[in-house]
């Protein structure tokens, strides 16, 4: 089991578009992915749950990934958010 | 597409308001000659004798007018200019008021091999509903392979690689109670440049469903006149794709299109597996298709509402943050 903290670093936070990115990028693995923000704890291959998170700019999410691909999912992942899922 | 001739023209199967009440008088060793061009001729300036860029190639429409002309030629003994106008490739004459032309008119075109046909409609009318009736026939056209279904009242074409189950889910449409226009060959036409009209491709055929283990089943039969239809607007194109896990599906509803016949149409691509129920998701595309066309987008309308959301929630953190500075 992998866990990392990742930063929201686009403005518009983790809308539709973003979030659908995030779940294509999660369901390329069959590790199992779980995001968390504060107290909640969301599948990350679901779109609405990640949508409902209601991840804004700046805000703090931990991801946590578990499987036999745990390092490549999480590195995708984390360069996703780096990227600011390809906005701005 | 096949030579149109005037017989086919008075063979052609129309209803009501697209009625032409045509029926033939004279002539009838002309009714091969094709008819090439949707458009109709008045043939006043011909009839007075100046033939100069007279449209032969169409259809010639004789009114009230144009025969009382033709009266009063014949009173005169001036016959030839009739036989100038029929010795003309013309497809055919079209006499409208229930007008008999005179006895004379009809030796010279029996002689020619000029169809002369009779309408009980008056000239106006006549033209109006020939012309209709002519550039949906030479619309441009194209046939395409699939099934085309109509479901709450939106004509879906059903397009995919065949053994994926298409006639099976048509099938269980038609069973919930939607209607089945064609299954198979489905003739499209472009009416008016901006819309499309999809029918069987043979009437003789277009009803009939192939159902693997089962053979040809007739939809009439089996399910009433209730579940069947003529012609109906392509509104959706479905494309039926086995699954494929490495491939990547909207997710959130984007706006594909595809072009036919230069319309762009709204397309959509569904994954087919095992225990997903196709007709349940098709009929769910129909109805949010009927939405779209009400001004309502579920996939927009959700995106804004998200992204509202996170803009309030954003600020709300700021002020917060930023709380000491108002003392």
């Amino acid at each position: 089991m992998v866990e990392c903290l990742v930063t929201i670093k686009n403005r518009a936070g983790i809308h539709a578009r973003p979030a659908a990115l995030l779940v294509q990028t999660a369901t390329q693995f069959s590790s199992k992915i779980i995001i968390e923000k504060d107290t909640e704890r969301i599948n990350g291959k679901s779109i609405m749950g990640v949508i409902s998170l209601g991840a804004t700019y700046n805000s703090q999410l931990k991801l946590i990934v578990e499987g036999a691909d745990e390092q490549q999912a999480i590195a995708a992942l984390v360069r996703l958010f780096e990227n600011k899922f390809q906005e701005e | 597409m096949d030579k149109f001739t005037v017989l086919d023209l008075l063979q052609l199967d129309l209803k009501e308001h697209d009625a032409l009440n045509l029926k033939c008088m004279a002539g009838r060793t002309g009714l091969v000659r094709e008819i090439t061009l949707p458009e109709i001729d008045r043939p006043g300036l011909a009839l007075s004798g100046f033939f100069e860029n007279f449209a032969f190639q169409r259809i010639q429409v004789f009114g009230r007018g144009e025969n009382a002309y033709l009266k009063k030629l014949e009173n005169e003994g001036q016959t030839d200019t009739i036989g100038r106008i029929l010795s003309h490739e013309i497809p055919c004459c079209i006499f409208t008021f229930n007008i008999n032309p005179t006895q004379a008119f009809f030796r010279i075109a029996e002689k020619a091999k000029c169809p002369i046909l009779q309408t009980d409609l008056p000239s106006s009318e006549f033209s109006a509903r020939v012309m209709r009736v002519l550039s949906n026939i030479f619309a441009p056209n194209q046939t395409i392979h699939g099934v085309f279904v109509e479901v709450f009242g939106v004509g879906i074409l059903i397009k995919g690689d065949s053994g994926v189950g298409k006639s099976e889910i048509a099938l269980e449409l038609i069973e919930r109670g939607h209607r089945l226009v064609a299954d198979d060959a489905i003739n499209i036409r472009c009416v008016s440049g901006n819309y499309l009209l999809g029918k069987g491709a043979s009437v003789v055929i277009s009803h009939h469903m192939e159902i693997r283990g089962l053979g040809i089943i007739n939809i009439t039969h089996l399910f009433g006149v209730g579940a069947i239809r003529d012609e109906k607007k392509l509104e959706l194109v479905v494309q039926l794709e086995e699954w494929d896990s490495k491939k990547v599906y909207d997710r959130i509803g984007s706006e594909e299109s595809i072009d036919i016949l230069g319309i762009k149409v709204p397309f959509v691509i569904i994954p087919v597996k095992p225990g997903r129920n196709i007709p349940i998701i098709i009929e769910t595309a129909a109805m949010n298709e009927r939405l779209k066309r009400m001004g309502y987008d579920s996939a927009k309308e959700f995106s804004s509402n998200v992204m509202n959301w996170l803009e309030t929630k954003s600020a709300r953190a700021y002020f917060l943050e930023e709380k000491h500075t108002f003392k």
